[in-house]
């Protein structure tokens, strides 16, 4: 008898995926204790990638810090500038021309598609689809990267907000170019859309899965489509609206389960949202204008004082928290990244599933690891 | 199933579109006029020497202080020949280091150093990271064989300079 319950014995099993995998997005480590091939416990394990972004940016003058941005939010840089550039401009009381204004705008919101387009490529290749949704998003993305990289200079850096204004005005067909590709970019989603949505075999797989309740999300301080996946209808754009947002329409996409599923889809809705945000910004924008405020030094020293600009990034809300004491240089930048609060949940969502779901959690989060770590 | 044959249409439907990637190595795209790529110096032609003039205003404003640079009399000036009393002696650039911001092009006085826009200022892999520190001659030599014909060098916050390349020659009306 006792020989047969020995041989029942179980025990579970560490598994450590990561820090070099390519399921972790980045330089993310899970160490996942498993029962069998269900999850019993996870441990997320971050730092890898911390460069001290903050405490550079101390030793940087402002339009020097501007650069860490880009290098902050590697997938929406420019979501992530202009929340520094907005924080700044409170700080010394700056108009940004109206101009300025509808092209940040306009390519905030660009770079919101790409961003999610990039979600779903990855997201798509944690599921298993890899090559064709992949391929798909990269598609759209890559033209999005060459209208950014004819507007500012740079594939992924592009250092283009500048406090009071841009760097430099837009090319000549910008507006007949963005439109375009406004067209192409609904059609790639409607690919995308039409590959996954109704698909049998993703709803198997993504239905129910790290489930979390809009309470639960508001305690763990999720922001942005987590946080409106689990149907928490809350935007900043709409809720403490910066730049021009309050002028444009858009609707706020909300899911009712929380599951990966809905975080999926409150995506892909939000990337039509970003394409109608963008149309009407084109028919808005000022033919012709200043694109930088007209009394601008050269070297920028706010008055003294903080600041709090929070933004509804892809990810969730980024915040920048500015010190200054009146020197060229602030005193104290602190980045609140929304990537950081989903991953604390990550235990609590991923528990009780499968192994092969703990991947599709993690992907469902979205994490940018040079944002968590800073 | 419904779901099913819907994902296959999309896939199929796909196949009959263009493709739209090029053979990298091969095939080279155009790259926009205003391309960041690795900066350089530039070469003045009509005296024959660097338009740099070693001021240092690059070195101070490099977020990743990827420069070093010194500064000597020109001895150019005391001939007569050239109106820059100073003139650039050591330039050091770390490319290794160098994260292409533009902000040693904003701050530049003298129109001196710019980002090479070409694909020359992209692919600059070597096999030893101490060959990406350039010195003087190196960085002068893209503008002194004459490849450098179109930097992208506008003011903050001023008008374009038009979707497509300027066309050749402009740059020698611009200084």
């Amino acid at each position: 008898m006792i020989i047969e319950e020995r041989e029942l014995e179980t025990i579970d099993v560490y598994v450590n995926v990561g820090p070099q995998h390519p399921a972790t997005h980045g330089v993310f480590r899970m160490v996942l204790r498993v029962d069998g091939e269900l999850v019993v416990d996870l441990e997320p394990v971050i730092g890898y990638l911390h460069r001290g972004a903050e405490k550079l940016s101390e030793n940087c003058d402002y339009r020097q810090a501007l650069a860490f941005q880009d290098r902050t939010e590697y997938l929406a840089q420019f979501n992530a500038e202009l929340c520094y550039v907005i924080a700044v401009e409170k700080l010394m009381g700056l108009e940004v021309p109206e101009r300025a204004e509808y092209i940040r705008v306009i390519l905030t919101e660009l770079n919101r598609i790409a961003s999610h387009l990039m979600f779903m490529g990855a997201f798509s290749a944690d599921l298993g689809v890899f090559g064709t949704l992949f391929m798909y998003a990269f598609r759209e993305r890559e033209r999005m990267l060459d209208l950014f990289e004819e507007i500012s200079g740079d594939r992924m850096m592009y250092s283009y907000f500048r406090v009071g204004g841009l760097a430099w005005d837009v090319p000549e067909n910008f507006v007949e170019r963005t439109r375009w590709m406004v067209k192409e970019a609904r059609q790639g989603i409607a690919d995308i859309d039409g590959l996954l949505t109704e698909n049998e075999v993703f709803l198997a797989r993504t239905r129910g899965i790290g489930t979390i309740t809009a309470e639960q999300a508001i305690d763990w301080g999720f922001s942005g489509p987590m946080l409106r996946a689990s149907g928490v209808r809350h935007d900043l754009r709409r809720a403490e609206p910066y730049s021009i947002y309050d002028r444009l329409e858009f609707d706020i996409p909300v899911g009712d389960r929380g599951d990966v599923y809905d975080r999926y889809m409150v995506r892909l809705e939000e990337m039509r949202q970003s394409a109608r945000i963008i149309d009407q910004c084109l028919d808005q924008m000022p033919e012709d204008g200043p694109i930088v405020a007209p009394d601008l030094k050269r070297v920028l020293r706010p008055p003294a004082g903080e600041v709090y600009m929070r933004a509804e990034n892809p990810r969730g809300e980024y915040g920048i928290y500015l010190v200054s004491k009146g020197a060229d240089k602030p005193y104290r930048l602190k980045i609140r990244s929304p990537s950081f609060c989903h991953l604390a949940a990550l235990r609590d969502m991923t528990i009780g599933h499968y192994l092969a779901d703990a991947v599709l959690i993690l992907g469902s989060v979205d994490i940018v690891l040079c944002e968590v770590d800073r | 199933m419904l779901g099913l044959f819907k994902a296959l249409g999309t896939t199929l439907s796909v196949i009959v579109r263009k493709p739209v990637t090029l053979q990298y190595p091969a095939v080279h795209k155009e790259l926009p006029h205003r391309t960041r790529g690795f900066p350089v110096l530039l070469w003045d032609f009509e005296v024959l020497e660097p338009f740099c003039t070693g001021c240092q205003v690059c070195a101070r404003y490099c977020p990743s202080e990827c420069m070093s640079v010194t500064m000597k009399d020109n001895p150019l000036h005391a001939d007569g020949k050239s109106k820059r009393r100073k003139i650039v002696d050591k330039f050091y650039l770390d490319y290794g280091r160098c994260m292409r911001c533009n902000i040693c092009v904003e701050v530049c006085n003298f129109d001196a150093i710019v980002l090479n826009n070409s694909w020359s200022g992209h692919e600059v892999s070597r096999y030893d990271r101490r060959d990406l520190v350039n010195d003087l001659e190196a960085l002068l030599a893209k503008s002194k064989e004459g490849s450098l014909t179109n930097p992208f060098r506008e003011p903050l916050g001023m008008a374009h300079s038009g979707w497509s390349p300027k066309p050749r020659g402009e740059k020698a009306e611009a200084e």
